[in-house]
């Protein structure tokens, strides 16, 4: 059939534009874990020894932990032990400043596109990168300490903040949540904290990008961000990885805590390297993201675009303590070519007249699996909860697959739920209209695919919103979508 | 501007165009009328260039070029718009993102500049008014949830606002109350002049009432078999296709199958 083969051209090769390797004069720990290996990461950060011995107990009770098995996805067997669990850019002299940067690092994310120099300040965005496992420069540090914002790495903040890194971390994601999670707490190297005082609302979007360089290196960032009392803070994290034939592992941690009226939202464009269109290499994303809303009306906000990687396993959720606490999920989740997802959230009701809302829309093209699964939890108590879910499923070429896992657990009478679901397939006669508009049926394919993420989209904000438009097109090798 | 010629088509293997000829010039009017499965969509389909109606034999040129050899997108910057009997949904869309698209997608063919935000805002509004489409029509998804009638004015919305030469419009009138009818009417009315030529296609004589065209054609069983004036619309009408089967030898039983 004509009409089937004009629906798989455009999914044809995926172009994947931030393939290029840096070469970097890498420090990087031998293949392999073990106590000496969580040692050395801990050494090397100088970290103090109450955050050694949290290290030892995570890689610990890691050991007596299984992989978890229950995900709708395949791949072979991971050898932990040919894993390198530090690799840090070597510095040829202390970074204080955006000049010290090495030029090689700043022309590799130039190449990305991030704003590190002076057009960030009129985007308003503070990036703190990290590359492999360190961070290498944050900026706006200055403009938000004035605010009493705290906008670090990970290591600066266990250096400059040890009391909130030890009052929260582990609080909302404990070492002994699941594997990853546990092999995160182990070998993280570093990530990005950041601290919003009482009362005070973060006049910036906060934003870390993330890129894997090394070869076989695994990625364990850990992420901590705190509203207090009365805060607000909007936070962005992109993502992208070289191509590679090997698979690397991703295994983040992030952990959200918003007290009393605080309001966390956390926005994610996900472009790791999704492996070539046989499906090889790619990177694994096994990632914990959760937020807290621990006090009384307080807001969790999750946004993300997954495009990228070989295997997303992900949930951002949220555990609604705090009474009047509200949690949203806003995802799209894209596959190609031999890309699999498992994607969704859990929204976990305990406090009174607590609000979640989840809106899932995940795309499928080429062989791609796409899963959405879901819990919502209402517990005994959580009186007058509610819960809107929503999940969307598009298929493109009959090749692909969608999955929706939908778990709802409600133990409270007055709890109110309402659980939609839609699967719709891009159809010959859709593209065929817009052709008899001069649209071609890449333009239309891209179209037709904004228009089904639109409501995520709107959520997030302007500049990624308009980057996450361009990606869609990207990712699925629409010719000629963009510009 | 239209010339066809000996046009065959086929359908899932089924031949439904049997030889059309037709001819038609800048300004002119032409229907084609003829009973259910006689042929029409599959007409306006393949002018517009549908890949599952597959063209056997035959030429079709317009102004000169091979129309047949273009891909659906090329037809319609060069100046061919299809109304569609049934209008598909694009949720999310937009009809003014979606139209805007098309507007530049054509010009851009003809190596213009993307539309200024503020014309198309100009050119759609005035258009919009003459259907009595209202500002909220624009911002709602393309044909998302729309009305029979809504859909049907909405495809000759746009073809106000691509003002292509040659306008193709499948059973425009199905499906519409008397009053939505007569505004589609109006609005096409207002699209007719010396440069452009219509092709419409329609069931009932109803449409023809309010746009008069200079040609009739009755098609039959994928040919051809009467032409004349507008007086042929309304003698149609009157007495039905029967009048015309038996006035016209019937093919072949075989031809049938």
């Amino acid at each position: 059939m004509v009409s089937k083969s004009v629906i798989q051209e455009q999914m044809a090769k995926q172009e994947y534009k931030y393939g290029f390797v840096s070469d970097l004069d890498e420090d990087t720990a031998p293949k392999g874990l073990n106590e000496d290996i969580v040692r050395l990461i801990s050494r090397k950060k100088n970290e103090p020894e109450w955050f050694l011995e949290w290290r030892l107990r995570a890689y610990r009770h890691w050991l007596t932990m299984k992989e978890p098995k229950w995900s709708n996805v395949t791949y072979p067997p991971i050898n932990y032990q040919d894993i390198i669990y530090y690799a840090a850019p070597k510095p040829k002299k202390p970074v204080n400043s955006l000049d010290d940067v090495d030029p090689e690092i700043r022309n590799l994310y130039a190449k990305l596109g991030i704003p590190l120099q002076e057009q960030e300040r009129l985007a308003g965005v503070a990036v703190d990168a990290v590359l492999d496992s360190v961070s290498v420069a944050t900026t706006f540090k200055d403009r938000l300490a004035e605010l009493g914002i705290i906008f670090c790495s990970f290591s600066e903040a266990v250096q400059e903040h040890p009391d909130l890194v030890r009052k929260y971390l582990g609080t909302v994601v404990p070492f002994n949540d699941n594997f990853f999670a546990g092999l995160n707490s182990a070998v993280f190297s570093d990530g990005s904290f950041a601290y919003v005082p009482p009362g005070v609302r973060c006049p910036m979007e906060l934003s870390t990008y993330f890129r894997i360089n090394a070869q076989d290196t695994g990625q364990f960032e850990r992420t901590l961000i705190i509203a207090d009392e009365g805060a607000y803070v909007s936070y962005l994290e992109g993502c992208t990885a070289p191509i590679r034939d090997t698979n690397q592992l991703h295994a983040a941690v992030v952990e959200l805590i918003a007290l009393d009226n605080a309001e966390i939202k956390y926005s994610t464009i996900q472009n790791w390297y999704p492996g070539d269109k046989n499906g090889k290499g790619g990177i694994y994303n096994f990632v914990t993201k959760r937020g807290k809303a621990l006090g009384a009306n307080s807001k969790v906000s999750w946004t993300q675009v997954e495009t990228g990687s070989a295997i997303t396993w992900k949930y951002p959720s949220c555990i609604l303590q705090g009474d009047n606490s509200v949690g949203e999920f806003y995802s799209v989740a894209l596959v190609n070519n031999y890309q699999q997802a498992d994607t969704g959230t859990k929204m976990l009701h305990i406090g009174k007249n607590t609000r979640s809302t989840i809106i899932s829309k995940g795309i499928s093209a080429g062989y791609g699996r796409n899963t959405y699964r879901g819990r919502v939890q209402i517990h005994k108590g959580a009186t007058n909860a509610r819960n809107y879910s929503q999940c969307d499923s598009l298929l493109i070429g009959s090749t692909c697959a969608a999955f929706t896992f939908p778990d709802i657990q409600v133990q409270e009478p007055t709890a109110q739920m309402e659980h939609e679901a839609s699967t719709s397939k891009i159809g010959e006669e859709q593209l065929f209209y817009c052709q008899a508009r001069g649209i071609t049926p890449e333009d239309a394919t891209n179209m037709i695919v904004n228009g089904f993420c639109k409501q995520v989209f709107l959520k997030l904000p302007m500049e990624f919103a308009v980057e996450a438009q361009k990606l869609i097109g990207v990712s699925l090798n629409l010719e000629g979508t963009v510009g | 501007m239209l010339e066809i010629k000996d046009l065959h088509v086929k359908v899932a293997g089924k031949e439904i165009l049997k030889g059309i000829d037709l001819s038609i010039n800048d300004g002119e009017v032409h229907a084609v009328m003829g009973p259910n499965g006689s042929g029409k969509t599959t007409l306006a389909q393949v002018l517009a260039g549908r890949v599952t109606y597959e063209v056997t034999g035959g030429t079709a040129r317009f102004e000169g070029k091979d129309l047949l050899a273009m891909k659906p997108e090329d037809r319609a910057r060069e100046g061919v718009f299809m109304a569609f009997q049934y209008p598909v949904e694009i949720p999310g869309v937009s009809n003014a993102y979606f139209l805007k698209a098309a507007v530049n997608a054509i010009r851009k063919y003809h190596g213009r500049e993307e539309i200024d935000a503020m014309d198309f805002v100009t050119l759609v509004q005035d258009k919009a008014k003459l259907l009595g489409l209202d500002e909220t029509f624009m911002k709602r998804g393309l044909n998302e949830g729309f009305s029979g009638g809504e859909k049907k004015k909405n495809e000759v919305f746009q073809m106000a606002v691509l003002e292509p030469k040659l306008c193709v419009l499948d059973e425009t009138d199905s499906g519409l109350d008397i009053d939505a009818l007569r505004v589609v009417a109006n609005g096409i009315n207002a699209m007719r002049s010396p440069k452009r030529a219509m092709l419409v296609v329609t069931h009932y004589q109803r449409l023809l009432d309010y746009v008069v065209p200079d040609f009739v054609h009755v098609l039959v069983d994928g040919k051809i078999v009467k032409s004349g004036d507008a007086d042929l619309a309304r003698n149609l009408e009157k007495h039905g296709y029967g009048w015309i089967l038996e006035e016209t030898p019937r093919p072949p039983q075989a031809a049938r199958a």
